[in-house]
């Protein structure tokens, strides 16, 4: 079955020739109209029609938008605060970063709908660190709207004004957590909290009810707003609303991004004829779906199972290829859709040493609150970069399994699943070449890529 | 850390000290602005000192430790000058897949300096990083403020030489 044709809903202007992101440009494409619309009506009318959309957030989690909107609290009389969480780090993942630079009045419209449906009077961007180029452009842009009465005091001549300013991160994984982002906000070490109070819709920043979005998320908010939530609702398939942005790297003919209808599109379709396929001469080995803490997908093996289809339970007998990209097809296969960072392996790659080199990542990455995780993810580093650069023993592939196994459910945040499903996955599906790498190690060409 | 007797000394530039005092007022409460004075004045000093983080306490009326736990926790500050460009290579799973760390390898080479050091001249330091966002065109470098795609061994030459060709037009 051929693949279905991208719909560019989000992406509609990137790359494209002559588009700039400056107001002018966004203006002249209709940019802005969807806010000016949106300020004449009521703020619990446009949250319905996010929660009519299905929309299911973008930053990794897919977690209802509407549902978590109406989470908030409305009654305690503290301001509300929404951050839009542009902290895009998880390894695999891309997406965020060419709308910030390339479009970011479709993020900016998109917050501002958003703060107004939910009267908010502050929004911050915290966008990580290492965009200082994206930081600007959003400075510029927000400058720009602000100029022209769009962001900041009685937008449109209307009684409602609301501020926007970026707040930059410090190059640490963990404020893409929302609640380390939080904490980051005010000044402190990233330390995702204690839970409860289990959304920060109750008590977020400065103990004030706060949301916190996804860039993309925002950007999806103001395209329901146009087009209304019922309308939004009929791209994609039931469950899986709106268009995803799958950013695939690694080893294919053509890396980059893709928007298609939520669920129309398999793993095969996407890597193969959108992808182009392996490199010349090689062959797909191991796909990751949802960014690197995604449970691994090895080529070869089945899915099978039972599953849902309009009001029927259907049984299913999936490949990798024929796996659906979507959030709950990728999780009734034990992995998840999770930001769309789609990362692909040949058979070149060891998969002890790509192991290695994730664990090198979470290591890193651990904000070392926990004592789980900030240990596990540093005995899983040294394992494996062990195995790879000194001795490695037939028993590391028992041991590697056994600290994974110790980690998740026991940690004050996702991030201890987030650092263990990996070592989990690969070694619960390349079992074999983790025990055979004692040996194969000696006929490795020596000469091969370095991966850790 | 020791209490200051007398007042830390930090030498800004004006611009960096009005940047200051108008991002303190974009937040409610004064400690959210610690990283935002924290990169301004990495920016501006190159690194972060014991008088940058004594005097970013008294400014926004912290602990110096309420600083420190910062500075210490964010990989992208640090306590020591490094050389005038700095280099970080993508260490992350999509890059190493195409040659991150033969990049950051040649990198290396190219200015004589090993991981984590300044060249002898001063001029380059080069660093691992971890996942910087462009996976789609990997491997991936940020130099300074500015991101290079696809930076395959013919990449890495081209942008040393131009490096040092822009540090001899400085001499």
């Amino acid at each position: 079955m051929p693949a279905p044709a991208q719909h560019r809903l989000i992406f509609q202007h990137i790359d494209e020739p002559g588009y700039s992101n400056d107001i002018d440009c966004y203006l002249r494409n209709g940019g802005y109209e969807v806010l000016k619309k949106a300020v004449t009506q009521k703020p619990e009318d446009l949250r319905e029609e996010v929660k009519k959309s299905g929309l299911r957030g973008r930053g990794g989690a897919g977690f209802p938008c509407g549902f978590k909107w109406s989470l908030v609290d409305r009654k305690s009389g503290k301001p509300i605060y929404l951050i839009v969480n542009a902290d895009e780090s998880e390894p695999g993942t891309f997406k965020d970063r060419y709308i910030m630079h390339q479009d970011p009045h479709q993020l900016i419209e998109g917050t501002m709908i958003s703060c107004f449906a939910n009267d908010v009077k502050q929004a911050y961007i915290y966008i990580r660190g290492e965009m200082p180029e994206g930081a600007r452009i959003l400075e510029k842009a927000i400058a720009e709207a602000r100029a022209k009465n769009l962001v900041g005091p009685n937008i449109l001549g209307t009684a409602y004004s609301c501020e926007i300013f970026v707040h930059r991160g410090a190059g640490a994984y963990i404020c893409g957590e929302e609640t380390g982002l939080i904490e980051s906000l005010e000044g402190k070490r990233a330390n995702p909290r204690i839970k409860p109070p289990y959304f920060p819709a109750v008590l977020g920043l400065y103990q004030c009810p706060t949301i916190v979005n996804n860039v993309e998320t925002l950007c999806h908010v103001k395209h329901i707003v146009q087009q209304g939530g019922a309308e939004y609702a009929k791209i994609g398939t039931p469950g899986n609303t709106g268009t995803r942005i799958f950013c695939v790297s690694g080893h294919v003919q053509r890396p980059g991004y893709y928007e298609f209808p939520a669920g129309t599109i398999t793993m095969g379709q996407l890597l193969n004829e959108v992808c182009g396929g392996p490199l010349p001469g090689r062959t797909f080995k191991a796909v990751i779906p949802g960014g690197s803490s995604a449970k691994v997908l090895r080529f070869g093996e089945r899915y099978k199972g039972k599953r849902k289809v309009g009001a029927d339970m259907v049984d299913y007998d999936w490949g990798v290829e024929d796996v659906p990209m979507d959030f709950d097809s990728l999780a009734m296969i034990g992995s998840m859709g999770g930001s769309g960072g789609v990362i692909v392996m040949d058979d070149t790659v060891n998969m002890v040493e790509a192991l290695a080199n994730i664990n090198a990542f979470y290591q890193h990455e651990s904000c070392g609150q926990c004592t789980p995780c900030r240990e596990g993810s540093l005995w899983m580093k040294k394992i494996s970069s062990r195995m790879v650069h000194g001795d490695a023993r037939k028993e590391d592939a028992a041991l590697l399994k056994s600290v994974a196994d110790q980690i998740p459910g026991r940690t004050i945040c996702a991030f201890g699943e987030a650092c263990s499903w990996p070592t989990q996955s690969f070694l619960i599906k390349f079992k074999d070449e983790f025990e055979a790498y004692p040996e194969a190690k000696k006929t490795l060409p020596a000469d091969r890529l370095s991966l850790v | 850390m020791s209490t200051p007797t007398s007042s830390p000394s930090v030498n800004l530039k004006p611009e960096t000290l009005a940047r200051i005092d108008e991002v303190i007022t974009h937040y409610p409460v004064k400690r959210s602005a610690t990283l935002p004075l924290l990169h301004l004045i990495q920016e501006d000093a190159g690194y972060i000192s014991e008088d940058a983080i004594l005097w970013i306490a008294q400014k926004l009326e912290l602990q110096p430790i309420n600083v420190l736990e910062v500075v210490t926790f964010y990989p992208m500050f640090r306590r020591a000058p490094i050389g005038r460009r700095h280099i970080k290579v993508c260490r992350t799973l999509s890059c190493a897949l195409l040659g991150g760390y033969k990049t950051c390898e040649n990198f290396q080479k190219e200015f004589n300096t090993t991981l984590g050091a300044t060249s002898p001249d001063g001029e380059v330091t080069v660093d691992f990083v971890e996942c910087l966002a462009s996976c789609g065109t990997a491997p991936v470098v940020l130099i300074d403020e500015t991101l290079h795609e696809k930076v395959d061994a013919a990449r890495v030459k081209q942008i040393s030489a131009q490096i040092r060709a822009e540090a001899a037009a400085r001499k």
